[in-house]
């Protein structure tokens, strides 16, 4: 009975999913899809190198204070970091009294309340304050922005398919529009207010273009400051910023794996003096094991042995 | 437990024998996972996964508490608690969060691993199936408490993945709409929902475990199966778990380990979606809603009825995605063949495979976004699903014959040595073995 009734609701799911596959051939035959101009001509993120790629990547701790620096001068004016704290650029390489400043001097306040009336104040920033937003809510940053709301960039490296890769790229990524293109989709032109990117899922992004020329920031380290360093080092401080822990978590990785390799092989000796206990190794693939019975019989007849 | 030659617990501590005699909780250990448990000796290394999946059962209760301390179940909370506070200022707060992240994946596929593993042997069939029925029943609460564990960190993906599974409860004709509001809380997914997710998923591990003894106890009751699909007949055919089986699943699971260490480590949000580390936002629907890995081939089943036929296509696929893994029960009425392991039947091995494609192919369907010719491919794939479960093996047990059965486990252990030095009687044991297998 339960065979039956399973027989019978096999074939219903069957015949509907049947009926569903004809139709859904039918509509594409009878009316194909659009290509879209994205589909043509976005492109995958560039190849490019950062230390922190790979199983045994690291931090450069000098790219991350010139990315920071990048970030502070260039990308602070409208995008926030609001996960990070000051304290936490001890991870950059500075020091106590570094962090103090550079969170007293932060362009923007951090919210507070005035102790001697209750209003909303400001005051300077301490190191254990996470890095003041430069708008005080999303309606301000909209209306700041052409109502485009600039994305909070502490994760964005984990929150987008090619991590630091896609930041540079889009970063470098400012074109004009291809001629191809608005001869192939006269309706794809990029509207006022938005820039033609090839690596931005739809072409046109709402940011204007942050890095325009060569030594917009001046770097401390000598490093010549050309558009395509600046992106590389700020692409490389938003994965500081999205995985602090990163180097650590590869150091403790490679400790563990090689300690567990050892405990691997160690087990293994054991279980093989264990095991030799019980005298053959235990398997199934013996002469009596079905491919292996047909295999004998092959040879055999073969050999024109009997049996 | 299970034979008579399983030898019983001697206490050889005094205070062991104190305790043996007060409350016997020495006693059952000895007899469920240690010496006194015989258990085939010619089990190959697919089955190792039953004890690989209790170890990632306990690493995800012991990072998950944990990481329960320093969680807020709030809307405006829990993003940061994740993402903030565990990920930079708890003391490696980091591994334990991408330890429990990832050893739900590697939990899935070592369960998915023996899930597979009791198809190919017929590990559901009788004496078994209600071990078979309580480990779909881990199963399930396995989805259950992996789903809303993937809502707790409060971004993109945990919204819309909120939002999409609740949904299925719309197509319920009547009372659909409703039961949808009172699952959530709310007419969408928010704090009352975020905070009974938190509750459930707390709560669901423990049942698990629970579950877990059941399974175990309904096994030891005939006792592990084995390859060759035939029962144990006596001592020589057995070795006790401890140290034989202990000692093999030591090492594997290590080595296991070992993997499972990399990618935490090295690729720790390789399987995941980037659009979690972005905050739910009600306001904007992601490009593509994907629900984790192990979930994508009954994703691929919901969405490949797309025909309105008699029945609304939503409640269509809701009731196919439900009904996969509810015919997985009847199993062992379905295939009625009364040889167990696929390596002694050729016909049934060959759909077998063909059931693994297949169910890759629906992951890889489940996993893409919506295109007309890879719903197609969804479409004859899922079709493929239900034909294989309730049409193709219950003719294959039917129709099919099976190859010779080893007379016992210990000759096909022994490469029937026996049976080579004396070929002649080697088709009258194999005529035994055919009509042994016929009973």
């Amino acid at each position: 009975m339960v065979r039956f009734i399973g027989f019978l609701i096999g074939l219903v799911f069957a015949g509907v999913l049947l009926i569903a596959f004809i139709g859904n051939l039918a509509s594409y035959f009878s009316s194909p899809p659009e290509p879209l101009a994205a589909d043509e001509f976005h492109l995958p993120p560039k190849e490019v190198h950062f230390s922190s790629d790979g199983p045994f990547g690291t931090f450069d701790k000098r790219q991350l204070q010139r990315g920071f620096q990048v970030f502070s001068e260039v990308c602070s004016a409208c995008h926030s970091l609001k996960l990070v704290s000051f304290r936490d650029l001890k991870g950059l390489g500075y020091n106590d009294a570094e962090i103090k400043k550079i969170a007293s001097d932060w362009k923007v306040e951090t919210p507070t309340i005035n102790p001697d009336t209750g209003e909303p104040s400001t005051r300077k920033s301490l190191p254990s304050d996470t890095i003041p937003p430069p708008f005080p809510n999303e309606v301000a940053a909209r209306a700041a922005n052409n109502n485009a709301l600039p994305p909070d960039l502490s994760l964005i490296t984990k929150a987008r398919e090619g991590g630091a890769h896609y930041v540079y790229s889009i970063l470098t990524g400012f074109q004009n529009q291809p001629a191809a293109l608005l001869k192939k989709f006269p309706d794809a032109k990029t509207p006022p207010n938005l820039h033609y990117n090839p690596y931005f899922a739809n072409l046109n992004i709402a940011m204007p273009p942050p890095l325009t020329t060569d030594g917009q920031v001046q770097y401390q380290d000598g490093t010549k400051p050309t558009v395509d360093q600046m992106a590389k080092d700020v692409a490389a401080f938003l994965v500081w910023t999205a995985q602090p822990e990163l180097q650590r978590r590869h150091d403790a990785g490679l400790a563990v794996t090689f300690f567990l390799l050892i405990a691997t092989i160690l087990a293994y000796l054991a279980k093989q003096q264990i095991w030799h206990e019980a005298h053959r190794s235990v398997r199934i693939a013996g002469p009596l094991e079905p491919g292996n019975q047909v295999k004998t019989r092959r040879a055999k007849s073969k050999a024109g042995v009997a049996g | 437990m299970s034979f008579s030659w399983a030898k019983p617990y001697e206490p050889k501590h005094p205070v062991m024998r104190w305790l043996d005699e007060r409350l016997p909780l020495p006693r059952v250990i000895y007899g469920a996972i240690g010496g006194g448990y015989p258990v085939p000796r010619n089990l190959n290394y697919w089955w190792n996964f039953g004890v690989l999946a209790g170890i990632f059962l306990t690493i995800q209760i012991l990072t998950g508490i944990v990481l329960a301390m320093h969680y807020t179940a709030s809307t405006d909370g829990a993003f940061n608690s994740v993402n903030q506070l565990i990920m930079r200022d708890v003391n490696a707060g980091w591994l334990l969060r991408y330890a429990h992240m990832n050893g739900a994946s590697f939990f899935f596929l070592v369960v998915y691993i023996h899930i597979f593993r009791g198809l190919y042997y017929g590990s559901y069939k009788a004496p078994r199936e209600l071990v078979w029925m309580l480990g779909l029943v881990i199963y399930l609460l396995m989805m259950a408490t992996a789903f809303m564990g993937y809502v707790l960190p409060w971004g993109q993906m945990s919204y819309w993945g909120a939002q999409v599974i609740t949904n299925f409860f719309s197509a319920i004709p009547v009372i659909g709409e409703p039961l949808r509001i009172w699952v959530l809380g709310g007419y969408a997914p928010d704090e009352a929902a975020l905070t009974r997710f938190f509750s459930l998923h707390y709560l669901l591990p423990f049942i698990i475990a629970a579950v877990v003894i059941l399974h175990i106890w309904a096994l030891h009751i005939p006792g592990s199966g084995n390859p060759t699909g035939v029962d144990v007949k006596d001592e020589r055919d057995t070795l006790p778990f401890h140290p034989y089986y202990t000692a093999k699943d030591g090492w594997f699971a290590a080595a296991f380990l070992l993997f499972y260490v990399i990618v935490t480590y090295f690729l720790p949000n390789y399987l995941g979606s980037p659009d979690n580390y972005t905050p739910a936002n009600p306001l904007a629907t992601p490009a593509e809603i994907v629900p984790e890995w192990y979930l994508l081939p009954f994703y691929a089943i919901l969405r490949s009825f797309t025909a309105d036929f008699i029945l609304p296509a939503k409640l269509w696929g809701v009731l196919a995605m439900f009904s996969s893994i509810l015919l997985l029960f009847f199993l062992p009425w379905i295939d009625k063949s009364p040889v167990r392991s696929g390596t002694y039947r050729p016909l049934f091995k060959r759909f077998f495979w063909l059931l693994v494609i297949d169910v890759l192919v629906l992951g890889w369907v489940g996993g893409s976004p919506v295109k007309p010719l890879t719903v197609a491919v969804g479409q004859i794939a899922a079709a493929y699903y239900f034909l294989h479960f309730l049409v193709i093996l219950p003719l294959v047990s039917r129709f099919e014959t099976p190859l010779p059965l080893p007379m016992s486990i210990t000759e096909s252990v022994l490469h029937g040595s026996e049976a080579e030095v004396a070929p002649a009687p080697k088709t009258q044991r194999r005529a035994k073995s055919a009509t042994a297998a016929a009973e």
